[in-house]
């Protein structure tokens, strides 16, 4: 990634803000850039592997969108933090595991293309419910970034959710394996409306999503694509938790060593 | 067509010199992605809003104006702006006759668009030979902006322009 151009849209008066709220908003920004970049970053493996073209251009695609967002995050996450030597790289690429708050759905392999597609599938559809709102966001630039990220994340649901029926009633094969994949994944969805004290504070302010309102709307949402596709909606009542805490699967590492492996090993090097 | 532009005259010939790099016909007034050149104090301050979030054309679009404007001797400054967002209205008629002759179908109305990457009609006219014996091969193409056909009459791929509005 180079910077070489700025975004204007300077919203809430930095200037006046405490610490304590900088640190929320910091934190805020970084939450929802994380799932983004990380979700990207898994995508990006997908190139040159996927199943067929039109699925390997799709994923590529995708991540590049997805990391197109994480950048306008990540500058505006670098000028609310004040300090000079954060800028969208060293929030990219060099904080350690702990410090990463993705949820734990977009760090899961892919296993195959019914994993890959269903994970995408189940992200999209939040992704998309939560952008509808933070567009209506106090914070301008947040809006900003949304009111720019639905256009792309419609167009991923689109393509997650016609998978999704493709598969699901398709052959037995298909069926039976993106089944699994549904049911495997299924545990990771109620993390998404987890909120960390940063997202309550934002909310507060009138600058965060209320998740917890989004909650049966997704549930509803991705239910229905799921009945058309004929597959059985779990029924699992155990779900894990701890991304968004710094608390990762042990997949996570991999992810990072992989992606942070050049700025590692060549600090601050440039393309 | 609502094109929110503030551009000064005199700045308007350097900026029609600079095109896309991905799509080279197509130069980056026409594609609509400048918001605003202003000339102040001796520089030249461009606004520019990114057709799709991670188009990496972007950083090199930024480096073009900054260049093409030192060749006449003017220091220019970019900014990039997300809002209002970029939608494929702002191409304007010259930028999509461009487009055709290059080879990209032009992006069609939001619901004619929707009709041929979900509903399979088939409306896109091929490039090639202006048939609309066309399907789609894959909602994503070359580039984030680009769905990816082929003509079923004279059998030739070609990128479609997508619809972002």
């Amino acid at each position: 990634m180079t910077n070489n151009s700025t975004t204007d849209q300077s919203s809430l008066p930095l200037g006046e803000m405490s610490e304590g709220q900088r640190g929320n908003l910091h934190n805020y920004i970084l939450g929802i850039a994380d799932n983004s970049l990380i979700l990207g970053q898994r995508l990006g493996e997908l190139c040159g592997h996927g199943p067929s073209l039109e699925t390997d251009i799709a994923g590529t695609n995708i991540s590049l969108d997805l990391f197109g967002q994480v950048r306008s995050y990540f500058q505006y996450a670098a000028q609310v933090s004040g300090d000079d030597t954060v800028t969208e790289d060293t929030l990219a690429f060099m904080r350690i595991e702990r410090e990463y708050k993705n949820v734990l759905l977009v760090e899961q392999p892919n296993t195959d293309f019914g994993y890959t597609i269903v994970r995408q599938f189940l992200f999209d559809a939040y992704h998309l419910l939560f952008l509808r709102e933070l567009e209506k966001s106090t914070d301008e630039t947040l809006s900003a970034i949304a009111k720019k990220s639905i256009k792309e994340v419609s167009y991923h649901w689109r393509f997650s959710s016609d998978w999704i029926r493709r598969l699901g009633d398709g052959t037995s094969e298909s069926h039976e394996r993106v089944q699994e994949a549904v049911t495997d994944l299924w545990m990771y969805t109620d993390e998404l409306f987890h909120q960390t004290e940063a997202d309550q504070a934002m909310i507060a302010e009138g600058i965060g999503v209320d998740t917890s309102k989004l909650k049966d709307i997704y549930y509803k949402m991705i239910s229905d694509v799921l009945e058309e596709a004929t597959l059985e909606i779990p029924v699992g009542k155990y779900f894990h938790k701890g991304g968004k805490q710094g608390i990762h699967s042990e997949h996570m590492g991999y992810i990072l060593s992989d992606m942070q492996y050049m700025q590692r090993t060549f600090p601050n090097m440039e393309w | 067509m609502s094109i929110i532009q503030n551009i000064q005259p005199h700045l308007l010939s350097i900026l029609e010199s600079v095109s896309d790099p991905e799509i080279p016909v197509l130069s980056i007034m026409d594609m609509g992605v400048v918001r605003e050149a202003i000339e102040t104090d001796g520089i030249v301050q461009v606004k520019i809003t990114p057709t799709y979030s991670g188009c990496p054309a972007m950083d090199v679009i930024g480096d073009d104006i900054v260049s093409a404007f030192a060749k006449a001797g003017k220091k220019a400054k970019i900014t990039l702006v997300l809002s209002p967002a970029w939608t494929t209205d702002w191409i304007t008629p010259r930028g999509r006759k461009a487009l055709e002759d290059y080879g990209i179908a032009a992006p069609l109305s939001p619901e004619a668009d929707k009709d041929a990457l979900l509903g399979g009609k088939k409306i896109v006219k091929c490039t090639n030979c202006g048939s609309t014996e066309t399907h789609l091969v894959s909602q994503f193409g070359s580039t984030a902006c680009k769905a990816l056909f082929k003509c079923d009459t004279c059998q030739e791929p070609f990128d479609y322009f997508k619809c972002l509005k």
